[in-house]
This record gives C-alpha cells, structure tokens and sequence, in this order.
C-alpha cells in the first residue's frame, strides 16, 4: 500500500531509490541515447583525439599514435609561411567587420518590425525577411555573381560602370558583408521578435496613457527587455570570430581578391583536403580554434562582468 | 478630459511614427524581396535584354527556353533527385536522432543526465576539426557513400536543446504523470504522449534539417568524391566556373552567341530551381518559429 503510493507521488521518491534500481527503471532512455551516444564519440570525440597529429608527422600507416612526433614544427611552419600574416588580418578583419554590422541591424530591425499596429503587414515583412535564409549558399554567391557581372549585371547597370567588382580586393568584404546582411538579418530578428512578444502589454498601455511616444517606449520599454539577449549573442558571435564562412569566401575567391579573400578556413581546406597535407592542416586548424576558445572566454568573463548574463 | 486630450496628442504623434515606421519597413522589404524577383523575371527573360538592362519589372522577351534547357539537362535532374533523396533520408535520419537524444536528457530524475548533456553540449564548442573528422568518416568506410552526409553530423546540438527545453516547458506535467500512473513505461509516454504534444517544434526541426540537407554542398564535395552530387554542387559548374570564363565567352560572337545564351539563361533557371521549393516549403512553419523558439530558449 504504502509503497504503491510512493510510487504515485513522483520525483522525491524517485531520488529515495537505491541507484542500480534508478538505472533499471531507466534503461528504456539510455537505450534511445544509445546511438547519439556512439555517433557523437566516433565522429566528434576520436577526431578530438585525432588533433595530436598536429603535432606529429601523421603517416596514415602508422595511426595516430605511432606517428613520429615533431612539436610545435607544423605551427612554425605556418608562422613562417609568406601569407600567414595576411591570412590571420583577414579572417580577423572580415568576422570583425561583419559581426559589426550583423549584430545591430536584426536588433534595430526588430524593435521596427515589432512596433507595426497591422498584423498583415507585419507577418508579410517577417515571411518576405526570413526568405534569403533559406537559400543556398551556393544560389546566393550565383547571386552575387549575376549582380555584379561586368557586362550588364544590375549593380553596374544602376551605375552605369562596369567594374569586375570580384577581381577587386577593396571590394571583397562589403561583398561578402552586404550579402550576409541581406541574407540573414532578417533571420537573426527571430530571436528579438520572440523576447519582445513576450513584453506585458500592460506596460504599454501605461506608456501610452503617460504620453510616451513610440520612441520613448521603445527605449524604455524594448530596449532594456532585448539587452540580456543581445549580450548573448554578441558572446556567442565573439566566440566565433575566428570561423568565417568558408563556404562563401570559397565561392567568390578570384586570384585577383586574394589580397582580403585570403583566409584561413579556406587555407585548412585547400591544404588538408586538396593537397592532403594532414598534419598541417590540422595544426593550423587548431591554431584557429584555440584563438577562437581564448576569445569566448575573455568576451564572456567581461560581459558577466558588465552585468549578470554569464554564458560558458 | 486631460487624459482623452493626452490620448490624442500621443495619437497623432503614434500616426506619424506608425507611417515612418511602414516607410522604413517597405524600403527594407524592396531591398530584400527585389533580387529574388529580378532573378524570377530573368528567368523567363531573354538574357541579352537582361544584360543590356532591359528586365527591371517584368520579363522581356519572354521564353521558356532556359527551364526546357534545365529539365533536358541529364547532370541537373540527376542532381536534383540526389538532392531530394538525401534530404527525405537525411532529415527523418537528423530529426529521429533529435528526438531520442532530447527526451531522454529532459527527465530530471535520469541517473548521468548531467554528464550526458555536457557529453553533448561540449561539441558545440570543440571539435577535432576538418581534416581529423575527414580522417574518421574514411577509416568509418563512410567516403563515397551518402551516409558521410548524415552520420557525422549525428545530433544536431543547437537544435536537441531547442527540443529538449521544449520538452521540459511545453508538455504540461500532470499528462505525463497521469500516463505514468496509468502504468505506461517510458518509451511509451514518449511514443503516445510527448511525440504528439510536440508537433510544433516538430515541424520546426523537420523544415530546419530539410533546408539544411537541401542546401548542403560542402559535406558533399569533400565526402563524395564526385558521384552522386546534390543541386548545388552540380550548380557550382553552372554558377561559379563558368562565370570566369563568361567575359572571355561574351567576346566571342557568332556560333557561339546562342550558345553562350542559354548558358547565362541556365544560370538563372538554376537558381530558381534550387531556391524554390525552400522557399514554398518554409511560410508553412513560420507561425511556429518563434514560439518554438521562445519554448525552447528558455531554460526548464
């Protein structure tokens, strides 16, 4: 009697049970985390572990392990190499710019599109917004390609010039930022639109009948309730300044943009991949990911300082 | 009276705001709706008349040449039923894994439960990097199959937590308890219960793997080895190769005129073809976005 209704009662009987039997009654859950389980340690865990060739002379017949080590001389080579320099500034320079304008606009986006009174309207502009997101890379750099054709692409035509804008350095991050922007800012609102919708509508009510203009509600009202969010992803966004996407520098690369188009990502990939250099490649790899872990946690200690958001 | 009179004069002011605050909206709209249309009407346009910047409203010299072109091209409808194959296997693969991994991990009481979110969580931040994952997918045997583009992706992290909290916040308590007093075991309450009540953030997830899978080319182009390409990647010859040479291709005339034609022709009957179905498929979910969202961003 008494333990049937123990059982009835849920979690702090739960806690009272001796732990093989805990394990026993959930054996049905760690069945379904089975496979997660081995995928991510096979796919995720043993490439972690796969990193020491970074600092081994990897022979694919000797394993991991049995592969002769070197140090640090895969590192130097690369702090050697003639375009490392160049490569750090321009994947330091093309995240730094683009996080510049990437994090501000889908905010300032946001507190616009959450002011709209017609909510027709308002879900036409967030449908037609989102839409850029959902397409490929591989159509939007086509895009880009069509747009600033030097021979009749719409860029030119409404300048009446015909510059090659992809053979020119000076050009390459507003191409590469501009697109970002126009892809996924109306995306990142998603997050602000939500956090706002969330805001009491009380509160505007009692704005209104104070006379608070719609800017003043805005930055009393909108402004403070994103804040938290924002500090978020600014976190977020720091920790990953150092991944620029690949996959569109790739595709707009011309040997005449290299001079800003030089990148580290692509690096990895043309010498890990196309000339199969693996243990370079994987030590300039990792020289990435360490600069990117050492930013999060510098960007996360001042922002938890600065207020009580803390992320990692 | 004074507070009606305040009303009022907020009124007016909130009638000039609202009509700056639509201007501002339209003009953002044009900027973002425009290059999808300009590329909609080109392809249907005669691509000379687009180059020479004759297309800005509608189609000019309307032709259905490039979409007849696009459909007669054997490598593009390969590719384009590559690409629907790998993304109806891929995302019932992605979501079916999202979901046994997030229901288990959303039970307070699992013994470990911690351990195994961190186990999970820690890949979001660290990872082995391109080439030693290349390393483990070929010595898997997974080189040259389609399954290198799904398994090691394996659980989607970012997404497992969205469903996870979902689950914690979302599926009220007393129907989980009530099924668990009825006698139903774990995976049961997970099959008849949660699965239902999680529709929405279902189809979140299930439109998030197939734009993903859909779009994907780079897991393609390194693990495939050429056979069996997606969309875009067969795209990338139409698009990115041929466009360096499409200066030197303009100045050539004669023969080569027509050719050259429906060679920029295809370039934008491409892009619609991979760009629409996307684009048809995600406004079906849209209402769910944010609550799926707001759900699934707060912590339970």
């Amino acid at each position: 009697m008494k333990a049937s209704e123990q059982a009835k009662s849920g979690k702090p009987v739960v806690r009272g049970k001796p732990l093989g039997r805990r394990l026993r009654d959930n054996w049905q859950l760690y069945a379904l985390l089975l496979i997660p389980v081995v995928l991510t340690l096979v796919y995720k865990y043993i490439p972690m572990y796969g990193i020491q060739i970074a600092f081994r002379d990897f022979k694919a017949s000797r394993g991991y392990a049995g592969s002769e080590w070197v140090g640090l001389y895969w590192f130097k080579r690369f702090f050697s190499a003639p375009n490392c320099l160049r490569m750090i500034k321009n994947t330091v320079l093309l995240s730094l710019y683009t996080l510049l304008w990437t994090f501000p606009i889908p905010i300032i986006l946001s507190l616009i599109i959450n002011q709209l009174r017609f909510g027709k309207f308002k879900r036409v502009v967030q449908t037609v917004l989102y839409a850029p997101h959902f397409i490929s890379i591989m159509v939007i750099c086509g895009m880009i390609r069509i747009f600033l054709s030097p021979s009749g692409g719409l860029i030119n035509l409404l300048m009446g010039s015909s510059i090659d804008f992809l053979t020119e350095a000076s050009a390459f991050r507003t191409i590469y930022i501009a697109s970002a922007v126009w892809q996924d800012a109306g995306w990142g609102c998603i997050i602000y639109l939500a956090t706002l919708a969330n805001v009491d509508p009380g509160l505007y009510e009692a704005a209104k009948v104070d006379g608070a203009s719609i800017f003043q509600r805005i930055r009393n009202i909108d402004i403070p309730e994103l804040l938290p969010m924002a500090i978020l992803n600014l976190i977020m966004a720091a920790g990953g300044l150092m991944n620029v996407g690949f996959e569109k520098v790739w595709l707009l690369q011309t040997d005449l943009n290299k001079a800003a188009s030089d990148v580290i990502a692509v690096y990895v990939y043309q010498q890990g991949i196309e000339s199969a250099k693996y243990s370079y490649s994987t030590a300039v790899g990792l020289f990435n990911t360490v600069v990117n872990i050492v930013l999060l946690l510098i960007v996360n200690k001042i922002a938890s300082k600065a207020s009580d958001v803390e992320f990692v | 009276m004074a507070s009606t009179a305040k009303k009022k004069a907020s009124g007016m002011s909130d009638k000039t705001s609202d009509i700056i605050l639509v201007a501002i909206c339209v003009v953002v709209l044009l900027i973002v709706a425009y290059p999808l249309y300009y590329v909609l009407i080109a392809s249907f346009s005669d691509p000379y008349q687009v180059y020479a910047g004759k297309t800005f409203l509608l189609p000019s010299g309307f032709t259905l040449d490039g979409y007849k072109a696009v459909f007669a091209e054997k490598s593009i409808v390969s590719a384009f039923f590559n690409s629907v194959k790998y993304t109806v296997i891929g995302t019932v693969f992605s979501v079916v894994m999202l979901y046994i991994t997030a229901y288990p991990l959303a039970q307070k009481g699992l013994p470990g439960r911690k351990f195994l979110s961190i186990f999970f969580l820690f890949t979001m931040y660290f990872g082995g990097g391109l080439v030693p994952t290349y390393l483990v997918v070929k010595q898997t045997g997974l080189v040259g199959s389609m399954w290198a583009l799904f398994l090691p992706g394996g659980v989607g992290v970012g997404n497992m937590i969205i469903v996870r909290n979902y689950f914690q916040n979302s599926i009220p308590r007393d129907l989980l308890e009530a099924s668990s007093i009825d006698g139903c075991s774990k995976l049961r309450t997970f099959l008849s219960v949660v699965i239902p009540l999680s529709m929405p953030i279902l189809a979140v997830m299930v439109v998030f793997s197939m734009v993903a899978y859909w779009n994907d080319w780079f897991t393609a182009l390194i693990y495939l080895g050429g056979k069996g390409s997606p969309l875009p990647l067969v795209m990338r010859n139409i698009l990115i190769k041929s466009s360096a040479s499409a200066s030197q291709a303009a100045t050539i005339s004669g023969g080569y005129a027509e050719l050259n034609k429906l060679t920029e022709l295809l370039k934008f009957c491409s892009m619609i073809v991979a760009a629409l179905p996307m684009l048809i498929i995600y406004p079906f979910v849209q209402k769910h976005f944010e609550k799926g969202f707001m759900a699934g961003a707060v912590k339970g």
